[in-house]
């Protein structure tokens, strides 16, 4: 058996250290948006800072911006984490410690931190996820708050194009998630459902009502 | 409480309790495979949804303008393996001259 010298917290953060700038410049964008729905400054930071989970944030804000109701905004947002639950149970059996103590390091836990950490065979290393982590948390933050308080030099943000920054950000989130046929037929037809339902139900309903997609893992599992 | 730190406050506890409840209350065990499979399918399926939504819904209305120009060019980015920030910035820009010039 090949020795492997033990990781440490510095491995998570190198790891994903090129990672950081793109998330600190995807807080950045979000700091903009934010502010341009109308949020103020401070909230995207405190939201950045509490939640820590990009597209949920931005699926959220997205929604209020475009005259959602509050329900309809938390329950996308939950939607969107829906994963971290099951992600959630994958890193459990390697959390030790406390539950203080695991409850502060789950919320570490981002795709991006998630998947350095994995070892393969569902082991996965806490130093790296915690180091990984800490690493892209401190970048969002930074990045959130540079883009919200920057955005009163910046001005409107359709004139930069800004609002296609979210469809583009999406793109760019959903294509890795398409790795199964089950997968691609989810987004497919959740997209179909959400683009149907548009003209029809108020904003963020047809998002939520896309998760129904995710049914057609019950007849392909 | 205005409509903002609402959703801010909402949306947090309910991050923070999704992310804490495996580690904290299930330990070792993992999900039944058929949930597992379902549960899977719910972030390409949202985001799908979203991707469709920001970019032709105006309110209630599918308005084709100077974001499809963007997220065109965002897909050449990502087809052309092109870091995320990248990608951003390209759709951003792309929307921003497609503006200017239209």
């Amino acid at each position: 058996m090949q020795e492997r010298p033990p990781r440490t917290y510095r491995d998570g953060a190198r790891a994903v250290a090129a990672l950081a700038v793109a998330v600190a410049g995807f807080g950045v964008s979000f700091g903009l948006l934010a502010r341009s729905a109308g949020m103020g400054w401070l909230a995207p930071i405190v939201m950045s800072s509490t939640t820590f989970a990009g597209s949920a944030q931005f699926a959220a804000v997205s929604i209020l911006g475009t005259g959602g109701t509050v329900a309809a905004a938390v329950a996308a947002a939950v939607l969107l984490n829906a994963r971290y639950w099951p992600i959630g149970v994958s890193v459990a059996p390697w959390l030790e410690g406390p539950a203080w103590s695991r409850f502060l390091r789950a919320q570490l836990v981002v795709d991006e931190s998630w998947a350095v950490s994995a070892e393969g065979d569902g082991r996965f290393d806490p130093r790296i996820l915690v180091g990984a982590g800490l690493t892209l948390y401190v970048a969002w933050v930074i990045g959130t708050a540079v883009g919200s308080l920057g955005g009163e030099i910046l001005g409107d943000p359709n004139a930069l194009g800004l609002d296609a920054a979210f469809p583009a950000l999406f793109l760019a989130l959903v294509l890795p998630q398409i790795r199964s046929r089950r997968a691609l037929v989810a987004a497919v037809v959740g997209g179909a459902i959400a683009l149907a339902l548009t003209p029809l139900t108020p904003a963020g309903v047809p998002i939520i009502a896309a998760s129904a997609a995710c049914l057609v893992g019950v007849r392909h599992s | 409480m205005s409509t903002t730190w609402l959703v801010v406050a909402a949306v947090g506890v309910a991050t923070v309790a999704i992310k804490a409840t495996g580690p904290v209350l299930l330990g070792g065990r993992s999900l039944p495979a058929r949930l597992a499979g379902i549960v899977d399918l719910l972030a390409p399926a949202l985001l799908s949804a979203l991707v469709v939504t920001q970019a032709l819904a105006d309110g209630r209305a599918i308005v084709l303008d100077a974001r499809l120009v963007g997220v065109a060019a965002a897909g050449i980015a990502l087809w052309r393996k092109a870091p995320i920030l990248l990608v951003i910035v390209v759709a951003a820009a792309a929307t921003a001259v497609t503006r200017l010039l239209v």
